[in-house]
């Protein structure tokens, strides 16, 4: 009897309860794995998972994986978005306790910064760079597979917290001292610095990957000033991973110290100071938003000069632009605590200094509107979102040089105005632009097309929702109403705008809704919606090759003469029509697993120190190192694709054009 | 194209809505625009300033956009020009390299004198003397303690109107940052130092005053009414808050910074050198200035206790303690 009470002790603890919802959640988990492992068991299909998608080394195939998690986090974070709506739209209303609204707002900001938004860029570099500079794969393939799969359990073991332990609630940074032992004493910090730390590691790596990638791998004749824009902003977004992401890495190590052994680093006792974890969590965060948002630029960039039928206006000055962004990222961390005494010449130095970046992204504003001018414009949905995007960052940048202003963000600190600012220009920026870089480059991952129909209803939605959601809270925050406050009272007035704003909300929820449904449908009907190697009259290398890229890429490879490529190339026919091709062997990375159960290993190490149990982590952690042992000891590596081989699949490419 | 025209068409009732909901939010003057008080003033006037400033990028921005939208669009009878190589011109770039840092230039002036100008920490002038008062963020309510007239309150501020008040903050509990719209901005509390903020109520009235810093469970619920009156009724007001039932005693506080909801509460008396000790008390992990006869704050988990028992005894430091905040005035 009392091994049955230890057992359900244990199992309360373990588990979440007492919460229907979180009940919901978790039976339908289980549900959800039940069918999968049932589908894969019928279709016997587990051999095919393992071989082309758990061990692969392809990047077109990590890319993919890294979107369908994207998608799957953007839609969690967006149910997180949602209930927090909800909870708002009414004053005093009691949907959610105030212990499950602030889970509920650190969730969403971890999952849509760091596993929505960050693998959705991760899956577009992986896709669209080597086939921008004309490589056959990044230049540490197994390298990648180990990012991803970091990102993919540093993700679960974040996500596994809302069912068990139970979810962070300090804040999507959180501070010390509300997230020490003293004040957060469950489990859900824990959860929170593991799932970052571990897929954080996942992304310095990919930072590392992508510039070695971009300054080694280009094809013959692309110079660094030949290079596609996209490709430029991933460069410049990389550059600020390797220097932003060690400094996350290091402060959750400390955070973790303070909690697991007592150590003192950000509590007052002992001589810390909270004030450190607040500057150093800020030097990543800050360069964080860049790293999301300098490759949107680049999409956008792409995008508009192929559905303007035009060459990109400016191009020195955007890759100047872009590089200026890059530096001048870590010289702003403390605008986000002007309110917090640093005086007068700390707060001027670092208000000029976060004011400034606004001129590098005007001239790029100001380049994109001069690409189009004197073009000829087609709204196709990768179009539409560029467009949308202009007004919408403009107002958003605008309101960043307001809250730029040191006294004046007095007012606007941790208000609302700070909420509808920075949801300006993440959404307006990064979403937008990664919807558009999707709907772009998706024919070249999967061959079919997205349908435009529903493809422009989703932008609408999502368009008019974002408005209606979030320009009412520039105007709650003047007004008063601070981030993270669970309810309000009646007597604040507060309540008709928010009400607006979940409208807002839920409108773009139904955008959502109809991507969905869009990727379903043409799934559903792809015959309809096969596309050719180059579906939009694309201009760099990545539209000359079919859709898919085959596993090499390039069975050739191409050299390069100016920075459009592939439009000159059309433009000049008579150039692309050579005689006989002459094929070579093509040298491959080989699949391999150890990325997968490293990472796995990753995972149960996390899951051990998150509850302290080192009978679990050390064992892991000693697996961990066995791996990275048989790496280096693992010669057979790579293959070579034989010559007829590549000629079968472009002679099925080439039939199958005519 | 017609489909999009559609989609405009059927949007615009959507649109026309939010935006007639969002002008009737904005004709009853929201706090932040609608300052009572000089240092509300000053800010409010800064953030029309640089609105301003803001709007001459914008205003043509949106107008180029949509007009370049309109006149490039592909369609079969469209004369406007098409030049798809044309890349580049010297002339166009300087320009809009040249106009942004203008009035980045600009901004950033204006932000530097008002810098100096609102420094928080930085004394009002004015004839009265201000009154001090001392906050302390605490779990999940404020106090404010009254040392020249010895009196405390929780979650109420009562202020008299055309004087300065001199606040005096800290927290004995996560960081919060401590907000009256109307008045000014705000100002973080923050335990182990004494922040200073000077502001003043130019009217009489009742102004919202609200925690801005998340700091846990009932963050939400630490919001305060501040009432300025005129001297009379504040000296009234003292007068009788000196005759209120209870005391604050040092045991009494730690009772009252235990985690909790809090009501409004009144003190008639507060005991000698309180904010000094709530500062100190974590300074570099030793009590400096503890009363005989006083306990550890309990407010810790048990958890850390463990960890305190193999602290090292330390020399008090006394100069570490209050240079972080901003005490002495610039």
């Amino acid at each position: 009897m009392r091994m049955l009470d230890s057992i359900k002790q244990f199992a309360s603890e373990f588990f979440v309860t007492g919460d229907p919802m979180i009940l919901g959640a978790q039976v339908s988990i289980g549900l959800s794995m039940v069918a999968m492992v049932v589908v894969l068991t019928m279709f016997k299909k587990w051999g095919w998972l393992w071989r082309e998608w758990l061990t692969s080394v392809d990047h077109k195939r990590i890319g993919i994986m890294y979107i369908i998690c994207s998608i799957m986090m953007l839609f969690r974070g967006g149910v997180d978005a949602l209930l927090m709506r909800m909870q708002l739209a009414m004053p005093d209303n009691q949907f959610l306790q105030p212990e499950h609204y602030n889970q509920i707002f650190t969730t969403h900001g971890v999952i849509m910064i760091l596993f929505m938004a960050m693998p959705l860029m991760f899956g577009l570099f992986n896709i669209v760079v080597p086939l921008q500079i004309g490589a056959r794969d990044v230049a540490y393939p197994f390298l990648n597979s180990l990012s991803f799969w970091m990102f993919f359990w540093g993700a679960m073991l974040f996500n596994v917290s809302f069912v068990i332990g139970g979810s962070p609630d300090a804040g999507w940074l959180s501070y010390p001292p509300l997230s020490e032992l003293s004040h957060s004493p469950g489990i859900g910090q824990n959860f929170y610095i593991w799932g970052i730390q571990i897929s954080g590691i996942g992304s310095l790596a990919t930072g590392i990957n992508f510039i070695v990638t971009i300054l080694k791998m280009r094809t013959p004749g692309m110079t660094l000033m030949k290079m596609p824009m996209f490709t430029w902003s991933v460069f410049s977004s990389c550059v600020i991973i390797i220097f932003a992401f060690p400094i996350l890495t290091v402060t959750l190590a400390l955070l973790f110290l303070d909690r697991f052994v007592g150590a003192h680093f950000f509590t007052l006792d002992g001589g810390g100071n909270p004030m450190m974890y607040i500057n150093l969590i800020w030097m990543w965060g800050h360069p964080e938003v860049y790293i999301v948002v300098l490759p949107a630029f680049g999409i956008f960039s792409d995008v508009v000069s192929t559905f303007s039928k035009k060459k990109l206006f400016g191009y020195k000055s955007m890759v100047f632009a872009m590089l200026i962004i890059s530096l001048l990222s870590f010289f702003t961390w403390v605008h986000h605590f002007f309110t917090m005494g640093s005086g007068a010449d700390v707060n001027i130095f670092f208000a000029i200094s976060t004011m400034a970046i606004a001129i590098p992204t005007g001239v790029k504003i100001f380049n994109w509107l001069f690409t189009m001018y004197r073009g000829r414009l087609k709204f196709t949905t990768p179009m539409l979102w560029t467009i949308a995007f202009i007004p919408c960052f403009v107002v958003g940048g605008m309101t960043g040089v307001l809250l730029s202003v040191a006294p004046a963000d007095f007012q606007f600190h941790n208000s609302y105005f700070l909420i509808a600012h920075f949801h300006q220009v993440l959404i307006g920026g990064v979403a937008f632009g990664y919807f558009a870089g999707l709907y772009y480059w998706w024919p070249k991952m999967f061959g079919f097309s997205l349908n435009e129909h529903l493809g422009k209803w989703a932008f609408w939605l999502w368009n008019i929702g974002f408005y209606v959601c979030f320009m009412p809270q520039y105007f709650l925050g003047l007004d008063g109403m601070t981030r993270r406050t669970y309810t309000y009272s009646w007597d604040m007035g507060w309540g008709p705008l928010n009400l607006v704003s979940t409208i807002g909300g839920f409108l773009m929820g139904i955008g959502f809704l109809f991507q969905v449904w869009q990727i379903a449908h043409s799934i559903k009907f792809i015959k309809q919606h096969r596309a050719s190697g180059d579906p939009w009259d694309g201009r760099t290398l990545e539209w000359s090759i079919p859709s898919p890229a085959p596993i090499y890429n390039f069975a050739v490879l191409p050299t390069v003469k100016t920075t459009d490529e592939w439009w000159e190339q059309k433009q000049n026919k008579s150039a692309a029509t050579k005689g006989d091709v002459h094929y070579e062997p093509i040298h491959m990375p080989k699949n391999s697993a150890i990325p997968f159960i490293k990472s796995t290993l990753w995972f149960f190490a996390g899951f051990g120190f998150v509850w302290g149990w080192l009978w679990l982590a050390i064992p892991a952690m000693i697996g961990v190192a066995i791996c990275m042992i048989a790496r280096s000891f693992s010669y057979d590596t790579d293959y070579y694709i034989p010559v007829e081989e590549i000629k079968q699949t472009e002679a099925a490419w080439k039939g199958a054009k005519v | 194209m017609m489909k999009m025209r559609k989609f405009v068409k059927a949007a615009f009732p959507i649109l026309a809505l939010a935006m007639i909901v969002l002008l009737a939010g904005c004709s009853n003057q929201v706090m932040v625009l609608d300052p009572k008080g000089p240092i509300g003033a000053g800010q409010r006037d800064l953030i029309v300033i640089s609105t301003i400033l803001c709007a001459i990028i914008l205003v043509p921005v949106f107008a180029l956009t949509a007009w370049i939208v309109w006149r490039y669009r592909d369609s079969k009878d469209n004369k406007a020009a098409y030049k798809p190589n044309w890349s580049h011109s010297n002339t166009l770039e300087t320009i809009w390299w040249g106009i942004p840092i203008v009035i980045i230039l600009i901004l950033a002036i204006v932000t530097a004198r008002y810098t100096y100008a609102l420094e928080p920490s930085k004394a009002l002038q004015s004839e009265k003397k201000p009154v001090t008062v001392q906050v302390t963020s605490l779990d999940w309510k404020w106090l404010f303690m009254y040392p020249e007239q010895g009196i405390a309150t929780v979650n109420y501020l009562q202020i008299p109107e055309g004087t300065p008040i001199k606040f005096e903050l800290t927290s004995d509990a996560p960081m919060n940052s401590f907000w009256i719209p109307q008045l000014g901005g705000q100002i973080y509390s923050m335990s182990g130092m004494a922040m200073t903020l000077y502001l003043q109520a130019d009217e009489i009235g009742h102004y919202f005053g609200t925690a801005a810093n998340f700091s846990g469970e009932h963050f939400a619920d630490m919001t305060f009414d501040v009432n300025a009156t005129s001297q009379a009724d504040f000296d009234a007001w003292v007068a009788k808050t000196k005759q209120a039932p209870t005391t604050l005693t040092m045991d009494g506080y730690e009772a009252l910074a235990k985690p909790g909801k809090s009501g409004v509460q009144y003190f008639s008396s507060i005991p000698d050198g309180l904010f000094q000790h709530i500062v100190t008390k974590y300074a570099n992990g030793q009590m400096i200035h503890t009363e005989p006869g006083m306990r550890t704050p309990q407010h810790k988990m048990k958890e850390e206790s463990v960890v305190d028992e193999v602290k090292k005894p330390q020399q008090p430091d006394y100069k570490a303690p209050m240079d972080h905040g901003s005490m002495n005035n610039h």
